[in-house]
């Protein structure tokens, strides 16, 4: 059993699911595509992965976007050190509009990680197998996407320095956080979710790195890999209590995820400005945030199965369930806008009315349009299975789903502090460079930690695919007599 | 190929001779979930105690066949959420409710805010936080017992110098019975492995003591 790559290309790839006849949207199961394409064995699942890691050096793609991401990563160390030192006037704040890319990105990169939860964890409780192909990126996906969120809400307080007053630590003032506060409900609301999905991410990980300690063929390798599979040996016993706590995370996470979103919702709902006062906003944005992270699993569902030749592992099936969640979530938020303008006009009054008038044909008229476009029309597309399962085309409307979706924070956020209840505090807001280097330098940093994560670990979860592959079950191929241990063992 | 180098656990003893490590244990290797399933049955009918049976993924009916006994985890887990509930309850309502002095590590006073007319003790408000710290509580418990239970981390295990089975982690189906077993008799315990239909049998050695 050698460790040499088996077809990097074509060879391995079944032509059923390129452009043959996919039959997994009928209702009946048995007719369903297999979740794992063209391999039998346990064996060549674990090759097909560990080879993305084993191999000599990544794929030359690979470099390229490193180099690009961790340039913008440069940027965005020091766009934070300049406004560190210099104070948050080096961002376009001004008096009405005292959140603008800030929050925005804040809450776009909160929402991107809802997906990588909702995938390990609700799908996981509905039993659907198909969540084992993307769940283990996906959930890296959610901890890198909270890591570039927690950047922002920590930068733009001012006082950088000070920053730990929002925890409940005893200090010389004698001073507590105030706990009535939405803006404290959200500090504990995305640490508890950092923490919990890092723990998930991390146990499911767990037996994969055996995996590759087990297979290391150089000293550094097995130490570096079996320091973090924590001794980890495959035991049932072990299995037993695994299984369990995973049920149990998985249980944890799913009020978890539905309740973080809420809370970053709080922030505005609570308050009374015009825009934001409305209690459609937590299921509005537990959706939206689902959308937008499904859009961005896409996003990189479809290079990294390219570029690293999971393409049997992470097949047509997988891509096109996504795009259906993509349709669900998108009619739920457009369902969300049309009720937001009607509610608007219903309620009368008077301020609302003028908030959502002015989204669309005020000021910021263009910023409105394109988050309706993207997220609105974009998704409907995905009605039809010809566009549901075209590469270039969902790869390009998950890019139209992910802009609309930063677009929508934007829209909430800054044509709502920008035109409040008096006319003579209106102003606009413009970013400045540094506003766009940070938004930038976000996305190389997310970026950056993504393809460090697809080069140095299991980027699927390899315990999790052979589970739910056909041989798994101990009774497969029973009918065709499966009786000739005995014999096959005597020459041990 | 299967080498059997048996050594009963009484022979050597103590540090050994060089070179002649003591027995850990006899490892079956077999190849389908299947057999595995129908090896742990057999094991555990023969009365072993102090046996295992080592697989890539967690296979269907195995707790069953071996006989493992459900944890007790979710009550532990469930323990700790409403310590987290709890705890979030009266870290709130002491720091921002109430203005006496208790000694947490360092002697604090509470603070009671007055925010726009809501009472003092204001228990809605509270709910978020109490919710998270349940769940972070309960989460991060599941995970840490479930590995201490588990016996891990650690730093190795004579099963993990073995190089047959490392294919554990990859498409192998494994076996284990330990020397400390009552049962175990040197010779009999590799013939009944044996007699299950394994590819190979084949003893592990213990790891070298340092000295």
């Amino acid at each position: 059993m050698s460790t040499l790559p088996v077809g990097m290309g074509g060879s391995g790839i079944a032509p059923a699911t390129i452009g043959g006849e996919i039959d997994n949207t009928g209702s009946h199961p048995g007719r369903r595509e297999p979740l794992v394409l063209g391999m039998d064995t346990f064996g060549e699942v674990t090759r097909t992965v560990c080879r993305v890691t084993e191999a000599k050096r990544p794929p030359f793609a690979w470099y390229i976007a490193f180099g690009l991401s961790v340039s913008l990563v440069g940027l965005l160390g020091f766009c934070v050190l300049y406004l560190i030192a210099t104070g948050v006037g080096v961002w376009g704040l001004n008096n009405p509009v005292m959140w603008a890319f800030d929050i925005t990105n804040f809450v776009f990169w909160i929402g991107i990680g809802h997906a990588g939860t909702l995938i390990s964890a609700i799908l996981f409780l509905f039993r659907q197998k198909w969540r084992t192909g993307i769940n283990r990126f996906a959930e890296a996906m959610t901890i890198f996407a909270v890591m570039c969120a927690g950047i922002f809400p920590a930068i733009h307080v001012g006082r950088v320095w000070v920053v730990y007053w929002l925890f409940p630590i005893p200090n010389q003032m004698e001073m507590w956080p105030q706990f009535r506060s939405p803006l404290l409900w959200d500090v504990f609301a995305v640490s508890t979710y950092f923490t919990v999905s890092l723990l998930f991410w991390f146990a499911g990980m767990v037996p994969d790195l055996a995996t590759l300690r087990d297979r290391a063929t150089t000293k550094f390798r097995q130490f570096a890999y079996g320091l973090f599979a924590l001794g980890w040996r495959g035991s049932n016993r072990h299995w037993h209590r695994y299984e369990r706590a995973y049920l149990l995370l998985a249980a944890l996470s799913t009020p978890l995820v539905l309740s973080v979103h809420s809370v970053v919702s709080f922030d505005f709902a609570t308050s009374q400005l015009p825009g934001w006062h409305t209690t459609i906003f937590p299921p509005y944005f537990v959706a939206g945030a689902i959308f937008s992270g499904f859009a961005m699993v896409v996003t990189l569902a479809v290079p990294a199965r390219e570029m690293f030749g999971l393409k049997n592992l992470i097949t047509l099936r997988h891509l096109d369930n996504m795009n259906k969640i993509i349709l669900v979530t998108g009619c739920m938020v457009g369902y969300a806008y049309g009720m937001e303008f009607f509610i608007a006009w219903y309620s009368g009054a008077l301020y609302e009315k003028f908030a959502f008038i002015n989204r669309a044909f005020g000021q910021y008229w263009w910023a409105y349009w394109i988050m309706v476009s993207c997220n609105v029309i974009t998704p409907q597309l995905f009605w039809f299975k010809a566009i549901r399962t075209s590469i270039p085309l969902m790869f390009i409307l998950s890019l139209f789903v992910n802009v609309g979706m930063w677009f929508e924070r934007y829209v909430i956020i800054v044509t709502s502090l920008a035109n409040d209840f008096l006319p003579s505090s209106w102003d606009r807001f413009i970013p400045t460079w540094v506003d766009i280097g940070t938004m930038l330098g976000a996305f190389g940093l997310f970026f950056t930690l993504f393809l460090l994560f697809c080069r140095f670990l299991p980027m699927i979860a390899m315990a999790e695919v052979k589970a739910v592959m056909p041989q798994a079950d101990p009774h497969f191929g029973e009918d065709h007599g499966d009786h000739d241990h005995a014999a096959k063992g005597s020459h041990a | 190929m299967s080498t059997l180098v048996t050594t009963p656990r009484e022979s050597t003893g103590g540090s050994g001779v060089p070179g002649h490590r003591r027995v850990y244990g006899v490892i079956a290797e077999f190849e389908t979930p299947g057999a595995i399933l129908k090896a742990a049955e057999q094991v555990r009918l023969a009365g072993y105690r102090w046996w295992d049976c080592c697989t890539p993924f967690p296979v269907h009916g195995l707790d069953k066949a071996m006989g493992v006994k459900n944890t007790i985890l979710p009550w532990l887990v469930f323990g700790a959420g409403a310590t987290g509930t709890t705890v979030a309850f009266l870290l709130q309502s002491f720091t921002n409710s109430f203005d006496f002095t208790i000694w947490a590590m360092v002697w604090v006073t509470g603070y009671p805010f007055l925010i726009s007319g809501k009472p003092l003790l204001s228990l809605p408000a509270f709910i978020p936080v109490m919710f998270e710290l349940t769940i972070l509580l309960a989460a991060t418990s599941c995970f840490g017992l479930m590995f201490l239970f588990n016996g891990l981390p650690r730093h190795s295990h004579p099963l993990l110098a073995n190089d047959r089975f490392r294919r554990v982690t990859n498409d192998r189906f494994f076996v284990v019975i330990e020397t400390r077993d009552p049962r175990y008799r040197p010779g009999h315990t590799e013939e009944f492995l044996r007699s299950l239909g394994p590819v190979a049998v084949e003893a592990v050695e213990e790891e070298p003591c340092p000295e």
